[in-house]
């Protein structure tokens, strides 16, 4: 950057509360930052740390009960925090634009999608018709699949991707010197998710639009932005080039969320993760000495009663703490704690499977059409065996889960067996061991627990019902269970909802384990936690394993945490497994092509450059798969290796292609390892 | 779309069915000897015989039922015990005049009670918002008749600005003269109703105001004003106007105290005549109708919300 340019955008001791039950509390503490013309800053944090409050700031749209309390906003050399409501509607819609997070909300149900592009061109001076004809251009420029058809939908008509897309192009349609991305991609399947920062970054290059960058997701940030900013608790807490941060990180916060992610091979049964101890501070804490200085395992006392100034570390690159020489080498923070056992040990791992599923299929019924969701899936899982499954959205993840714990009945002719006997087909034909044996962990904590009862009821109730205890025993063993799971027992009578997402979520775990069980089913466990909770709940996850011998199946969209996990992998695309094999297998190659296009999307946080090896095209429609193998239509291998004939008429078996490698797939596994080197 | 308005017309018609035979069986073991009652205690049980054979009341519930049905579908609606006249000539005018009040009371009642909705829902938590919630509620509280007596007393009797009758005296008045007469109790009506209505409007503008899409109209550049009138109402009135529509029945179908207090000669006022003077032909007739008009709305209710909402419109024509 510059410094004789004027910045885009300059937020110079930024303070923003809100205020609560009448208190002002402080969200944004004394943030300076610039982002010069062109160039992409990204701010990283986790939840609650006023990652969006900034954005929205920069905006000049904060909630009802936010204002702006000290500092000042400058665009374009020009202080925007005191200007009227229509000087602000002016920016908005001639200078400043903004792309969210949940872009199918983001746009009116009732209102087709032409029309709502359209309206920004008309803000900004032209004709009806123009409006429209300047609307479907826009459109084009986002690379949306037959545009004029998109115009005349409706929101709810459109994917994620196509949504998001939408709501770029409309962002881009006021020609914008600053565009303000929040969570831009987050909810997006991650092929979805790349396709979609490859056309932020191609429109950058073509516009030259300075951008703001929101994102909890480091890779991410990396891959899109020039320079960083790390917030925490609102205090920009560390400041700098892209790759100087991630290399050099030298404030303990930042250095803590880089070793908190599951990346670059990790597995559990030689890595430990990392965490960072402690919880966020509560909206609005005052603090008179640094921010972070609870949860560091620097801190002194000094850090307790000093607030600490931005330090230089190299050139631009700055961080606000008196340790930041030594943070990059500060003591890694394993929490090792002995659990204490949950159930009776059972057998060692064998070679026996503990749950074997064949040939299970479920056909829904959709608006009269029959649709495949599941086709012919089998598999088997060992005792204390971890098997993940991952596939883009629509590939049939969760009705897998859904088939195993009886919540759907499968076709004829699919069987589910557990410890050598065939399971019913549903739940409700079950009897209560085999229910307790098969338990299941939801992505989202607060739909999943009763919120009328204590922690203790939730978890006490499943002790009672599924392992026969009388009232008493089964609140004793709640309390155990609690406690192995690392529930304080001062939370063990309250509410879920005085709880934090990883404290519910350790609640849903320690239900799920009320029964004893063989087999947890962890569906999207980790998704809606802030990464050092997500890192914590991994390494319970873990413990639990190896103490009670425990098998998962893990759902994960996050290919990282999957890989961690996982002993074995099943990848699934349209309903089948496309690949399946050992977790070293699956991630090191050779590739099924469609595993190869899926993990080349994920944005690596390692900064190595991969080629993406792109899937043209879209998921098609389970109710009217493609002919020959279904991956063929977007097949990124296909093309020149001399089995097109084949794999348009004919679906691939799955083979083994190696010993424990399955692959489904027409080109020779020889062929796909040559290619893909 | 037209397969769901045919799925939705089918599934009224077997909802009328069910409703005609409660009300047929009710008024058949409602208690009291027809006969008796008609020709009085001191007539010979032959008169009696001969009185229930020309109604046809001596026959088995099931072909009685038959016949009345039969004559419904036909538009033949039988005689009135009571007034010796056929059912369609008492119901008929009544069912008109019912209908010019409903109508009356929903021009006046529907649009105030939503622009009530929306100036709350944007005033939210002010002086405004409270005034007309807290007012609305408090009005509802109050039953018709009484509104009714109150409005009679303060503008028909101490300022005498509106008439206490709701019916003009003179022969074929003319429409103005007619909504003017009108006015008194579609005002009661107001009261009773704005509070619900304007509630209902007020959550739904809440809704839409703080949906991400407001969000995004604001953050395109759009002025409030704007954003409300084009993002906010269309989607906020959903709500409401399937609420107004479950409404319409209850000011058509016949609204006895307020027809009593301003002696208004509508439905309501025949079905309580028919009930005292237990003139089971007419009322078991004028108690289906008023459950077809019910129906019927709750069917206009329904293809209107699918009509105004693109995604329900979208699922009922796959």
């Amino acid at each position: 950057m510059s410094t004789t340019q004027t910045p885009t955008l300059e937020l110079r001791n930024l303070e923003v509360a809100y205020t609560v039950r009448g208190i002002d509390r402080q969200v944004l503490r004394d943030v300076s930052l610039s982002i010069a013309p062109g160039e992409a800053y990204g701010l990283v944090g986790e939840s609650g740390c006023g990652k969006s409050t900034a954005a929205f700031a920069a905006m000049r749209y904060l909630p009802r009960n936010g204002k702006i309390t000290g500092g000042s906003i400058i665009f374009e050399g020009k202080d925007i925090v005191d200007i009227g409501e229509t000087d602000v509607a002016q920016l908005r819609c001639s200078a400043i634009s903004m792309v969210y997070q949940n872009p199918a909300t983001a746009l009116n149900p009732t209102i087709r999608i032409g029309k709502q592009i359209a309206e920004v061109f008309e803000l900004n001076g032209a004709s009806k018709s123009d409006a429209m004809k300047l609307a479907q251009e826009s459109l084009v420029k986002v690379q949306i699949a037959d545009p004029e058809r998109v115009m005349r939908r409706y929101a709810h008509q459109l994917s994620g991707g196509m949504a998001q897309r939408v709501v770029i192009a409309m962002a881009l349609a006021s020609n914008p010197r600053l565009l303000v991305m929040d969570e831009p991609t987050t909810g997006l399947d991650a092929t979805v998710e790349a396709e979609v920062l490859d056309l932020v970054r191609e429109l950058r290059r073509d516009t030259g639009t300075a951008v703001l960058f929101i994102s909890h997701n480091l890779g991410v940030i990396r891959n899109m932005c020039d320079r960083v900013g790390v917030l925490y608790a609102g205090a920009l807490v560390e400041q700098g080039a892209t790759t100087e941060i991630f290399k050099n990180p030298s404030h303990p916060y930042t250095v803590g969320l880089l070793r908190c992610i599951p990346r670059g091979g990790l597995h559990k049964s030689t890595d430990r993760l990392d965490t960072i101890p402690g919880t966020p501070p509560a909206l609005g804490t005052k603090y008179e000495g640094c921010v972070f200085a609870s949860r560091c395992s620097l801190a002194d006392d000094k850090c307790q009663t000093e607030l600490p100034q931005m330090v230089q570390i190299n050139g631009e690159h700055v961080a606000r703490c008196f340790h930041s020489d030594k943070a990059s080498s500060m003591p890694r923070s394993i929490e090792q704690i002995e659990y204490a056992s949950q159930a009776d040990v059972r057998s060692v791992h064998n070679d026996d499977a503990l749950l074997s599923i064949s040939h299970l299929s479920k056909i829904f019924t959709q608006d009269g059409h029959k649709v495949r969701v599941i086709n012919d899936v089998s598999f088997n899982l060992g005792f204390g065996e971890t098997l993940g499954l991952v596939g883009e959205s629509g590939s049939g993840k969760t009705t897998i889960a859904k088939l195993l714990l009886g919540l759907v009945s499968p076709e004829e002719g699919g069987v589910v067996t557990l410890d050598g006997k065939g399971l019913a087909q549903t739940l409700n034909r079950r009897d209560v061991s085999d229910v307790g044996a098969m338990q299941i962990v939801f992505q989202n904590p607060d739909q999943a627990l009763n919120r009328r009862h204590s922690v203790t009821r939730i978890i006490s109730r499943a002790v009672e019902r599924l392992r026969g205890f009388s009232v008493d025993d089964s609140v004793v063993r709640a309390h155990e269970l609690l406690t192995g799971m690392r529930v304080d027992a001062s939370l063990h009578s309250v509410r879920p909802v005085q709880l934090s997402g990883g404290l519910k979520q350790r609640v849903a775990i320690a239900r799920a384990f009320a029964g004893a069980p063989q087999i947890v089913v962890c569906d999207e466990p980790t998704s809606a936690l802030d990464v050092s909770v997500q890192a914590a709940i991994l390494n319970l996850l873990v413990d639990l394993q190896k103490k009670d011998n425990t098998s998962f199946i893990f759902i994960s969209h996050d290919l990282g945490v999957v890989r961690y996990i996982s002993d074995r992998i099943a990848v699934l695309y349209l309903g089948r497994v496309v690949e399946f094999g050992t977790s070293q297998r699956v991630f090191n190659g050779p590739f099924h092509p469609y595993t190869e296009a899926l993990l080349s999307s994920v944005p690596n946080i390692d900064g190595s450059i991969r080629k993406r090896i792109p899937l043209t095209g879209v998921v098609p429609s389970p109710s009217n798969p493609p002919s020959g193998c279904v991956l063929n239509p977007r097949c990124p291998r296909k093309a020149g290796s001399g089995y097109e004939t084949l794999c348009e008429t004919e679906e691939p078996n799955l083979t083994e292609v190696e010993p424990g490698h399955f692959m489904r797939c027409h080109i020779p596994v020889a062929n796909l390892k040559q290619l893909q080197n | 779309m037209l397969r769901f308005i045919a799925k939705r017309i089918g599934l009224s018609l077997v909802t009328l069915f069910i409703v005609s035979m409660i009300v047929f069986v009710m008024m058949s073991i409602m208690p009291g000897d027809l006969a008796k009652q008609t020709l009085g205690r001191d007539a010979t049980p032959e008169a009696y015989e001969i009185w229930n054979k020309e109604k046809g009341l001596d026959k088995p519930l099931v072909v009685q039922y038959c016949v009345w049905i039969g004559g419904v579908m036909t538009g033949d609606l039988g005689m009135s015990f009571q007034y010796d006249q056929p059912v369609s000539e008492i119901l008929g005018p009544a069912a008109s005049k019912s209908a010019q009040l409903a109508i009356v009371a929903l021009i006046l009642i529907a649009p105030i009670s939503i622009l009530g909705g929306v100036i709350a829902a944007m005033n939210r938590g002010k002086r405004v918002d409270r005034i007309l919630t807290v007012g609305g509620l408090s009005a509802a509280v109050i039953p018709e008749f009484v509104w009714s007596v109150v409005l009679i007393l303060v503008f028909g009797v101490a300022i005498r600005v509106f008439p206490v009758s709701a019916f003009p005296d003179e022969e074929n008045p003319n429409i103005i003269n007619r909504i003017y007469h009108l006015l008194l109790p579609s005002i009661a009506l107001l009261f009773v109703l704005f509070g619900y209505i304007s509630r209902i409007t007020r959550a739904g503008v809440i809704e839409a105001l703080d949906s991400d899409y407001m969000r995004t109209a604001v953050l395109k550049g759009l002025s409030r004003k704007t954003a409300v009138f084009r993002h906010v109402l269309r989607n906020a009135l959903l709500p409401t106007i399937a609420v107004i529509a479950t409404q319409v029945p209850y000011l058509a179908g016949g609204l006895i105290a307020i027809e009593r207090v301003f002696n208004y000669p509508g439905f309501g006022n025949i079905l309580m005549d028919a009930v005292v003077a237990r003139d089971f032909s007419l009322l078991q007739t004028a108690v289906f109708l008023v459950g077809l008009v019910i129906i019927c709305f709750q069917l206009i209710a329904d293809v209107l919300f699918a009509v105004l909402n693109p995604r329900i419109r979208q699922r009922v024509t796959e």
